[in-house]
C-alpha cells in the first residue's frame, strides 16, 4: 500500500469511528447533564464536599463556584510543585521554581497544559499523578459544566437558575472522563505505552554507552490527556516520545481521544434543545473547518511547499518520527491545535510556513472546531449567536436563536467573548516584541521568530498548549506573562458565556414564525462558517501577515 | 460585609473539600487500577519494553540508541562522536539519544543552520556509506521530534547495507536479507509509515557469524 492510500484509509477511519460515537457518546453526555439520579459514589462526594446537590444556581453562583473551585486548584497545584522534594516518588528532583510553578498550575487548571519545563527532569511521578493528571480531569469536566449552563439557558424558560455546577462537575468525572480514560489507558499500554512506578534507571546499552530511563505512570496520563483535550506530556516529547505514543494505533487513538468528546457535544446539545438538527448544523461546521485544516496542513507537508530545508532534505521529516511518517503528523497536528489540546506528536516549529502558519489560524479561530471539551462548543454557540444577529441586521428584524431573542445584553456578552481573548493575544505578542530580552527567546530569527511568540501567546489565550517550541519560555517575564494569558483566556470568556446563559434563561420562549432564520439548514451552515473566518481574519491578518505570511512569501 | 466574607470562605473551603475528593478518584484510585491492570496483564510493555542480549538488558525497544565508535577523550564534550561503520545508524537526534532530554531541534523550515546542516549530513552520509548523494532519504538528514526515535525508514537501513556488510566481512546479501526481515509494515497495513527498528536489527546483526 503506498503512502497517499494509507493517508486516506487512517483518515477515513477515523471519521467513521468518530461518527459511530456520536449519538451514543452525545446521548449518553446529554442524560448525564439532564436526570435527576445521583449516584452513591456520587453523593459520598457530595456530603464529604459539603455541598448541596439539590440545590439549583443562578448563573452567579454557578460561576462562583466554578472560580473558586479553579482558584482553589492554582494554589493546590501550586503548592504541590512547591514541596514536591518532601513528597513521595520525587526522584529526588528540586522544588520547581516559584515563576514555573505558576505558569504551570495556571496552566493545567486553565486546560491549557503549556509547559515550560521538560517532564522528565522537573516533575516527580507523585505531582504528574496526583497534581497535574487530577487537572486534566477536573479542567476538562469545568468546561462542559459551563456548556451545560450555557445550553440549559437556551432551553430553560422565567427562570434565573442553571443548574449545579458541582453536580455537573462529578459525574463528568464519575460517568464520562474516569471510566473511558481507565479503558483507553490499558489499551494505551497494550500498544506499548508505559505505566509503572519506576525512577530513572540507568541501563548499558548494546555498545555499552549508558543510557537513563525514566518510567512512570505515563499511559493513565496519556489517556486523560488526549481525553480532555488537555495535552500535557509526561515527557518533554510529548506524544512524539515512543513510551507516550508507541506506534501507528496508539497514535489514531489518541488522535480519536482529543476529538470525540468535542465532536460528539452538538449531539448533547441537539438533545437538550430538543431539536437535533440545531446539533447536525454546528457538527457540520466544526467538521468542514477541521477537514480543510487537515487538507491544507498534510499538502504543504508533503509538497515541501516554501521550505528550503526540506528541499534540501527530500522531505519535512525534521521534527517529525519515523513511525508516523507525514500524514499521521499532519492529522494530528491538524486535530490537536483545532482542539485545545496541544499535544503534539510532531513539532510544529519545524512545519512548512503553510502548514505551521494553519497550525497557529487553527488556534487563532478560537478552539471551535471542534475546540475543547466544553469550551469549544461554547465558543462556537457564541459565533452562532453573532451570526444569527448579522442575519438579522441584514434583513432587519430582531434577531433569535433557539427561541431566545438576542438583545442588546445578549449581543453584549457575546461581543465580550469575541474580544477577550484576541486582546490578551495581540497585548501579550505587542509586549513581548518589544522588549529586548523577550525577542532574544526567540530561537530562528526573523518572521519565523516572530511567529514562535505569535504562536505562544495565541497557545495560551485559546489554552491550546502546542508550541512552536524553540522559543525559550522558561524566564520570569514569559512563565508569568503567558500564565495570566492562560488564566484570562480561560476565566473572561467563562464569565460571559454564564452571563449569557443567566440572560437567556430568564426570557420567555418566542414562537418560531415565517420570519424566524432556520439556523439548521445549510444556509445557516454556510452563513456561520463565513462569519468565524471573517471574524478571524479581520482580528489577526495582520498578525498574521508578519509572520507565516511573510515566511511562506519570502 | 462579614456576611459576604464568610460565605466567600465556606465556598472556598467546600471547592478545596471537592477538589481533594476528586483527587482520590482521579489521582489516585484511577492511576492504580490503570497500573495494576497493566502489571497484571502487559507487563513488559508496562515496564518499557526492555530487550536483552546474552541475558544483559540493552535498552529499550521504544528507545532509540546511538552506535557512534568511543571518544578519543570521554571527558571532552567537544568531540564529535563518529558513527561506527559496523552498525546500522539511527536517525540525527536533537538530544543525543539521551532519554532526559527528549525533544526536537525545532529549527524553522527555513532557518539557515538547518538548510547547511541538511546539506552537510548528506554528504557525509553518502561518503560514510559509499552511495550517490542524491540517494539518501530524508529520515536520515532530519532529526525526530523525540530525540529518541528508534525507527529508520527501510530506504535508510537498505541504503547502509553494503557499508556494513564491508566494515563486517560479511556478504552484502546475507546483510540485506537481514534488513529485509526486519522491515515492519504500517500498525494494521495502514497506520502510520513502513519503518525499520535499529536496536532489532542491530541485535540480530551481532548474532550474525
Amino acid at each position: 500500500m503506498n503512502d497517499t492510500l494509507a493517508g486516506w484509509l487512517q483518515i477515513t477511519v477515523l471519521i467513521a469511528a468518530l461518527a459511530l460515537s456520536y449519538r451514543p457518546l452525545g446521548d449518553y453526555m446529554a442524560r448525564i447533564l439532564t436526570t435527576a439520579k445521583h449516584l452513591r459514589v456520587e453523593r459520598g462526594i457530595y456530603r464529604l464536599g459539603g455541598v448541596d446537590a439539590d440545590a439549583d444556581q443562578k448563573w452567579s453562583a454557578y460561576l462562583r463556584s466554578v472560580l473558586a473551585f479553579s482558584a482553589v486548584s492554582v494554589l493546590f497545584l501550586y503548592a504541590f510543585q512547591r514541596l514536591q522534594n518532601h513528597l513521595l516518588l520525587s526522584l529526588g528532583f528540586a522544588p520547581v521554581k516559584a515563576d514555573q510553578a505558576f505558569n504551570t498550575a495556571a496552566s493545567f487548571v486553565t486546560n491549557t497544559n503549556w509547559q515550560s519545563y521538560s517532564g522528565e527532569v522537573t516533575m516527580g511521578h507523585l505531582v504528574q499523578m496526583m497534581g497535574l493528571a487530577v487537572q486534566n480531569f477536573v479542567s476538562a469536566a469545568v468546561g462542559i459544566a459551563v456548556v451545560a449552563a450555557l445550553i440549559r439557558g437556551f432551553t430553560r424558560k422565567r427562570t434565573d437558575r442553571v443548574g449545579n455546577f458541582w453536580v455537573d462537575l462529578t459525574r463528568i468525572v464519575v460517568r464520562l472522563l474516569v471510566p473511558m480514560a481507565f479503558v483507553f489507558a490499558v489499551v494505551l499500554v497494550a500498544c506499548g505505552a508505559v505505566q509503572n512506578f519506576h525512577g530513572i534507571h540507568e541501563i548499558s546499552t548494546l555498545i555499552g554507552d549508558k543510557q537513563s530511563v525514566t518510567g512512570g505512570p505515563v499511559a493513565s496520563q496519556e489517556a486523560i490527556k488526549e481525553l480532555g483535550t488537555n495535552g500535557g506530556g509526561f515527557y518533554n516529547a510529548n506524544s512524539a516520545h515512543p513510551f507516550e505514543n508507541p506506534n501507528g494505533i496508539s497514535n489514531i487513538l489518541e488522535i480519536y481521544l482529543l476529538l470525540v468528546i468535542s465532536f460528539s457535544l452538538p449531539r448533547t446539545f441537539g438533545r437538550m434543545v430538543g431539536d437535533h438538527r440545531q446539533g447536525y448544523a454546528i457538527l457540520a461546521v466544526m467538521g468542514l473547518i477541521w477537514a480543510a485544516s487537515v487538507a491544507i496542513i498534510t499538502v504543504n507537508e508533503l509538497h515541501s511547499v516554501s521550505s528550503s530545508a526540506g528541499h534540501a532534505a527530500g522531505g519535512m521529516m525534521e521534527g517529525k518520527e519515523q513511525r508516523f511518517g507525514i500524514w499521521a503528523s499532519t492529522l494530528f497536528a491538524a486535530s490537536t491545535t483545532l482542539t485545545s489540546t496541544g499535544a503534539v506528536n510532531s513539532f510544529h516549529d519545524s512545519f512548512s510556513p503553510g502548514g505551521g502558519g494553519m497550525t497557529i489560524f487553527n488556534m487563532m479561530l478560537g478552539e471551535i472546531a471542534p475546540g475543547g471539551t466544553g469550551s469549544g462548543l461554547y465558543g462556537i454557540l457564541i459565533l452562532a449567536i453573532i451570526a444569527v444577529f448579522v442575519a438579522g441586521l441584514m434583513v432587519g428584524r430582531t434577531p433569535e436563536y433557539l427561541g431566545k431573542k438576542l438583545g442588546a445584553r445578549e449581543m453584549k456578552f457575546a461581543s465580550l467573548y469575541i474580544l477577550a481573548t484576541p486582546a490578551v493575544v495581540l497585548i501579550g505578542t505587542g509586549l513581548a516584541m518589544a522588549l529586548p530580552g523577550e525577542r532574544a527567546s526567540m530561537l530562528n530569527s526573523g518572521p519565523h521568530g516572530f511567529s514562535e511568540v505569535l504562536y505562544a501567546f495565541t497557545s495560551a489565550a485559546n489554552n491550546n498548549g502546542s508550541a512552536f517550541a524553540g522559543i525559550g519560555v522558561n524566564t520570569e517575564w514569559y512563565n508569568t506573562a503567558l500564565g495570566l494569558a492562560m488564566l484570562l483566556g480561560r476565566f473572561l470568556p467563562m464569565i460571559f458565556v454564564l452571563a449569557l446563559a443567566g440572560s437567556l434563561a430568564r426570557q420567555q420562549q418566542v414562537p418560531v414564525t415565517a420570519g424566524t432564520l432556520p439556523t439548521h439548514r445549510p444556509q445557516f451552515v454556510g452563513l456561520l462558517t463565513a462569519v468565524i473566518i471573517v471574524v478571524v481574519g479581520l482580528t489577526y491578518f495582520p498578525a498574521l501577515s508578519l509572520g507565516p505570511l511573510a515566511e511562506g512569501l519570502h | 460585609m462579614s456576611k459576604f466574607l464568610t460565605s466567600a470562605v465556606r465556598r472556598h473551603l467546600s471547592a478545596l473539600r471537592m477538589l481533594l475528593l476528586l483527587t482520590v478518584v482521579t489521582g489516585i484510585v484511577y492511576p492504580l487500577a490503570v497500573t495494576g491492570v497493566a502489571q497484571a496483564a502487559f507487563s513488559d510493555r508496562a515496564n518499557g519494553s526492555e530487550v536483552k542480549q546474552n541475558g544483559h538488558v540493552v535498552g529499550s525497544s521504544l528507545l532509540g540508541q546511538s552506535f557512534n565508535l568511543p571518544k578519543k577523550d570521554p571527558n571532552n564534550a567537544d568531540e564529535v562522536a563518529k558513527p561506527d561503520p559496523k552498525w546500522f545508524q539511527p536517525r540525527p537526534s536533537a538530544g543525543g539519544y539521551d532519554p532526559l532530554a527528549s525533544g526536537a531541534s525545532n529549527l524553522g523550515p527555513n532557518n539557515p543552520d538547518l538548510i547547511t546542516s541538511i546539506k552537510d549530513l548528506r554528504k557525509a552520509v553518502a561518503a560514510f556509506d559509499g552511495v550517490d548523494p542524491a540517494s539518501v532519504p530524508a529520515d536520515a538528514l532530519t532529526s525526530s521530534g523525540s530525540g529518541l526515535d528508534p525507527d529508520i525508514s527501510p530506504a535508510y537501513a537498505y541504503e547502509q547495507v553494503n557499508r556494513v556488510a564491508k566494515a563486517r566481512g560479511l556478504t552484502a546479501d546475507t546483510v540485506h536479507k537481514l534488513v529485509a526481515d526486519h522491515v515492519v509494515n504500517r500498525d494494521l497495513g495502514f497506520l502510520g509509515a513502513k519503518r525499520v527498528n535499529v536496536l532489532d536489527l542491530n541485535r540480530a546483526l551481532a548474532t550474525l557469524r
